[in-house]
């Protein structure tokens, strides 16, 4: 026992010892511009996490490959989240301050977003949410760190209605319709109702909301609802094992799949998969990109990268849609610090707060979207003081029973309704926090 | 009414879900007096295992047939489960004997902790598939009687009945055999077994591996039902509601148990939760067993003699 | 030799009855409090603060209050996360629903709501106990979760169900540097350790422990059971709610249910299994190992995986992470069940001879 308890009683401090060694590492200052990259590659949300964490480091790997931002290195670090907001938090406290400092987060996970905002404007850290956190962030003159860059939650409730609508065969024969939301009983998930409802006041369709919990895997009761309500519609608000197990009681309901939509969180491979030809019909709202294997990027990532032996994550994942979330995710990253670099000095480190001038004022035209291999894939996106989101397009993509394929045109969100909204929850938002709206002359600097 | 029956069917079906899980942490408690946390923990890394080895064994051995792929990873499932049950025993349990119920429900946690990450390190973190060819389309029945039938799912039918039959063997296996008898009278004394020459020890593997099984055996059927996920941990938390209202040590009470959680929540859900903005169906059964606690300390079927203050 | 108490003579009962009777002890926890409120804010640096030392210090005040209830009482707790939740959440409404609330009010009106629902969610320990006991007061984890996630009045109404709070100040003081969120939680606990210390020494603690130790005997010797446990409850909870309050205003700065999900419980619970039940030394013990734990490793372990080449993995660390956590859980239990803060007495045992046995 007394030998016992020495080992514990030395591991106890050999611990103490180490941590306060490895915590205390200097770290050397780099002419290489930090990308910090929080992951979920375990836990519940996995099968999610992985793909979009391999094509974020993928890309940034590229542009090294490619010689970096007018000669400027590119370094990452991964931390793991789980999905779990405390562990996000740490994670950015570790990272914001290494390697002479994190030039954005891009966290996702609506709930460590909406904690970071908080953060972000203190340490002058940039926050990039493509496609998802606080819609009203949009609003650049309230929140002048968040960029939900290429669309909100909120553009794609607004999108996935007016599918819904041009299916009935316009908007008027919405009328009388019933709609059910099922959603993620989280801030991501509720994130979708107001756009839902305000749509609802206005077509005059019936909205029943159905909460689903944590993690997701228990939907029978919500299914039973479906089957006694009979909605024409249903929208499915999910992430993570939640999709799958939407579709599999779908399918055991008898529910047909060509009347479920997904938000975009909720219209990838890993969500229907393991479902197959059970999921075939089901439809997905994207965000602007869906599948892109014959996309030049990403002949680009294979034959630089896994060619090499160099990429990371399985090969025939490369270009599936959370990938080229990921992807798209990082070139965002990289264009804004390139276009920081042509106001503070080309082949120069960025701080922060440089690249969030850069991305105010991104402006990623065609052209420059072609040059970077996003050719078909993306629309341009260009921001500004006001507008932090820079597109507000949207497609819908159809699941095959073997692959996703576009099953409709181009979408633009209805600016009509979102604005408003938009400056509406940003004022309220202001309003708590005592905070002023940006003057003119901030907007300049 | 048609309505009425569908809810009261799912309800029975997700409950012997339960129950099945809920046996897992029975059967530990019963024979060893240790409260399982890692029941729900050993259910995912059962069910990986189990959908891993269906994907990998054929192409290991060159198989075609689906259904020897299956068995073949069923037994080799089942052999990694009574290696982990033999290994819990050697390196946790012995070195805990005679500590109180707390600290052997904190090692079970521990030990929660350590297989999720194997599980994940061993067979990846994905959503995995378990095709072991059940129905996936649901039937209408009493389609003369209800406009629109009676909605009824095939796969469910077949999971309750292995969840029934899994239950009747188990059953068979305390009742008739001597190793059963030794269970039982473990659980009764341990002192008094181990004086009249039951080995504990041996007793212990024993009885993890058949908490194993049920764990595998729950593994598949939810996981066939919904992909093998990490998400697989929290039905452990569904079946605890199951257990105190069955009580811990009684087998029938955890197939009763089960049943009426599954109902009472189902029925909860759908007839109360609308009023209250929906998603009770946790809550509700652990206020239901709660509830049924504060008049029965026992449980429904649990012995007498526990703890009441 | 260094550790002494020869020639210490206690000539009155104040002296007999102080906390720490050894004056070696007086000035060994002097000089810590010292080094914690001075020496502390000159060694650490903004990352130590915000990752390590504040989440440690609330946490350490939490693991206080399930330590009372699950140490000193005997009734095991599940749902300690959601007292956090209702002193998290309730802290907040006191705080912007009433113009001009004191942010120190503010976090005692949300211990005091925690309490309330504390005492109520206790009621089960009247008639059962145990692990029955534990499972039932998961209902109060899973309850307070959804009425969190659902109930638009505790969240203002907020669309994504998500509150937050800032511009925090005490008698004029904002709190927003992290040296000043430090201070502030090393107040707090400071305050409600001195208080839980002489809580547990008086008669109030004394019923506890006698319930704790056997119930019957404490009933017939004439301690009202009903009394002891939900006084229990109560400042249990208290004390967890006031944590979660500053979980939430201070470390987090904006919440959602799931920053108290059963993980917070589970891992409160490890914190007094781990530092030692029946302990106030011991839950800062447990919390500093809780909390430093999974930090360390993940730092750890791909740096020891660069010294011998092999690069790892984001994936493999955590999982590796999950692996020895859970291992550590269990060796720990079988080579000290009674927790690290029985090491540091056997630590203290061996002091008063150390160097010199004989």
């Amino acid at each position: 026992m007394k030998l016992r308890q020495l080992a514990l009683a030395t591991t106890v401090a050999a611990a103490g010892l180490a941590s306060a060694l490895v915590s205390t590492m200097a770290t050397a200052q780099t002419k290489e511009q930090f990308f910090p990259v929080l992951v979920y590659r375990t836990g519940a949300y996995a099968p999610n996490g992985v793909p979009f964490a391999n094509g974020y480091v993928d890309y940034l790997k590229l542009v090294n490959a490619r010689g970096g931002v007018n000669g400027v290195k590119l370094s990452f670090e991964e931390c793991e989240t789980g999905y779990a907001t405390d562990r996000g938090v740490e994670c950015y406290e570790r990272l914001k301050g290494k390697n002479g400092g994190a030039t954005v987060f891009q966290p996702l996970s609506t709930g460590i977003t909406f904690a970071l905002t908080e953060k972000a404007p203190g340490d002058k850290i940039p926050l990039i949410t493509a496609g998802y956190g606080r819609s009203e962030s949009a609003d650049g003159g309230v929140f002048k760190w968040n960029f939900p860059l290429a669309g909100t939650y909120w553009v794609a409730g607004d999108v996935i209605i007016q599918d819904i609508a041009k299916k009935a065969g316009g908007a008027d024969k919405l009328k009388g319709k019933h709609i059910a939301l099922v959603y993620h009983d989280s801030p991501f998930g509720k994130e979708a109702i107001p756009i839902l409802q305000e749509r609802a006041a206005m077509h005059g369709f019936k909205l029943s909301l159905l909460p689903v919990t944590h993690p997701g895997v228990e939907q029978k009761s919500t299914w039973l609802q479906i089957r006694r309500d009979r909605p024409d519609y249903v929208v499915n608000w999910g992430w993570g094992v939640m999709n799958s197990t939407l579709l599999k009681e779908a399918q055991a309901t008898g529910y047909p799949r060509e009347n479920i939509y997904g938000v975009w969180w909720a219209g990838a491979e890993p969500d229907v998969k393991d479902v197959g030809m059970g999921a075939k019909g089901y439809n997905a709202i994207t965000m602007q990109h869906g599948v892109e294997k014959g996309s030049a990027v990403v002949k680009e990532v294979l034959d630089k990268l896994h060619a090499k032996g160099q990429g990371t994550g399985p090969k025939d994942e490369v270009g599936e849609v959370l990938y080229m979330r990921g992807l798209f995710s990082a070139m965002f990253a990289v264009e804004g610090v390139r276009q920081a670099q042509e106001k503070y000095g080309k082949g120069k480190v960025m701080t922060g707060e440089q690249a969030r001038w850069g991305y105010e004022n991104l402006n990623l035209t065609q052209p420059k979207l072609d040059a970077l291999g996003f050719k078909g894939v993306l629309r341009p996106v260009s921001t500004s003081c006001a507008d932090h989101m820079g597109a507000n397009w949207a497609r819908i993509h159809t699941w095959s029973g073997s692959k996703w394929e576009f099953s409709s045109d181009w979408y633009q969100a209805d600016e009509q309704i979102i604005k408003p909204m938009v400056k509406a929850a940003a004022d309220k938002y202001a309003a708590e926090k005592k905070l002023t709206r940006r003057s003119a002359a901030d907007c300049q600097s | 009414m048609a309505f009425f029956l569908e809810a009261l069917l799912g309800g029975l079906m997700a409950g012997m879900l339960y129950a099945l899980v809920a046996l897992g942490f029975v059967l530990i408690y019963k024979a060893s007096g240790v409260f399982n946390f890692a029941q729900g923990a050993m259910v995912l890394f059962a069910a990986l295992a189990m959908a891993r080895f269906s994907e990998w064994i054929p192409g290991w051995l060159g198989l075609e047939d689906k259904f020897l792929g299956n068995l073949l990873a069923f037994a080799l499932s089942a052999s990694v489960m009574f290696v982990l049950a033999w290994l819990i025993e050697r390196l946790v349990l012995r070195h805990l004997v005679n500590q109180e119920g707390v600290t052997l429900l904190m090692a079970t946690l521990g030990i929660t902790y350590f297989l999720d990450g194997l599980g994940q390190t061993i067979f990846g973190s994905d959503i995995y598939k378990i095709d072991v060819g059940m129905p996936k389309d649901p039937v209408f029945l009493l389609d003369s009687i209800f406009p629109g039938g009676v909605l009824v799912n095939l796969e469910d039918v077949y999971a309750a009945c292995i969840a029934a039959l899994l239950v009747v063997v188990l059953s068979l296996f305390f009742q008739k055999t001597s190793t059963g008898r030794a269970l039982r009278a473990v659980a009764d004394d341990h002192q008094a077994a181990q004086s009249i020459g039951i080995p504990l020890n041996r007793i212990w593997v024993i009885v993890w591996f058949v908490a194993g099984i049920t764990a595998l055996v729950a593994g598949i059927i939810w996981g066939s039902k919904m992909g093998v996920q990490f998400s697989l941990t929290t039905v452990a938390l569904r079946a605890l509601p199951v257990i105190i209202l069955g009580g811990l040590t009684s087998v029938p009470g955890a197939i009763i148990g089960g049943l009426i959680i599954g109902v009472g929540e189902k029925l909860s859900e759908v007839y109360l939760g609308p009023y209250v903005g929906g998603g009770i169906e946790i809550w509700f059964a652990y206020v239901l067993a709660l509830v049924f606690l504060l008049f029965r300390p026992q449980g429904l079927f649990g012995e007498k003699i526990i703890d009441r203050v | 030799m260094f550790y002494r108490e020869n020639g210490q003579f206690k000539t009155s009962y104040r002296s007999d009855q102080q906390i720490f009777a050894i004056a070696q002890d007086r000035w060994a926890i002097l000089a810590l409090i010292a080094f914690a409120a001075i020496g502390v804010p000159m060694l650490a640096d903004e990352y130590m603060f915000r990752a390590i030392l504040i989440p440690f210090l609330i946490l350490a005040l939490a693991a206080l209050g399930v330590n009372i209830l699950v140490g000193y009482c005997g009734q095991i707790s599940l749902g300690s996360g959601a007292f956090m939740a209702v002193g998290a959440y309730m802290a907040y409404n006191t705080y912007i629903r009433i113009e001009g609330m004191p942010l120190i009010v503010a976090l005692l009106a949300g211990g005091f709501f925690a309490t309330l629902v504390g005492v109520f969610f206790g009621i089960p320990s009247l008639r059962v106990k145990g692990l029955y006991l534990a499972v039932a007061t998961l209902a109060a984890q899973f309850f307070c979760d959804w009425a969190f996630l659902r109930i638009g009045w505790f969240t203002n109404n907020n669309a994504s169900g998500s509150v937050s709070v800032s511009n925090l100040n005490v008698f004029g003081w904002s709190i927003d540097t992290p040296l000043q969120k430090y201070l502030f939680c090393l107040a707090f606990l400071l305050v409600f350790g001195l208080l839980a210390k002489n809580l547990v020494r008086s008669a109030v603690g004394r019923e506890w422990m006698a319930i704790r130790d056997m119930d019957v005997a404490a009933a017939v010797i004439g301690i009202r059971p009903m009394y002891a446990k939900l006084s229990a409850f109560a400042v249990s909870s208290f004390i967890v709610g006031v944590a979660g309050g500053l979980w939430g205003f201070v470390h987090l700065g904006s919440w959602e249910p799931a920053a108290f999900s059963i993980d917070r419980s589970f891992q409160l619970l490890f914190m007094v299994i781990i530092g030692g039940m029946g302990s106030i030394m011991g839950s800062f013990f447990g919390a500093a190992f809780i909390v430093i734990l999974p930090i360390f490793l993940n730092q750890f372990l791909p740096w020891a995986g660069d010294l011998v080449g092999v690069p790892i993995s984001t994936a493999t660390v955590s999982h590796t992470e999950f692996m020895i956590f859970g291992a550590l859980i269990v060796w720990f239990l079988i080579v000290e069940p009674h927790g690290l803060a029985k090491l540091w007495s056997v630590a203290k045992q061996k002091l008063r001879l150390w160097p010199f046995p004989h």
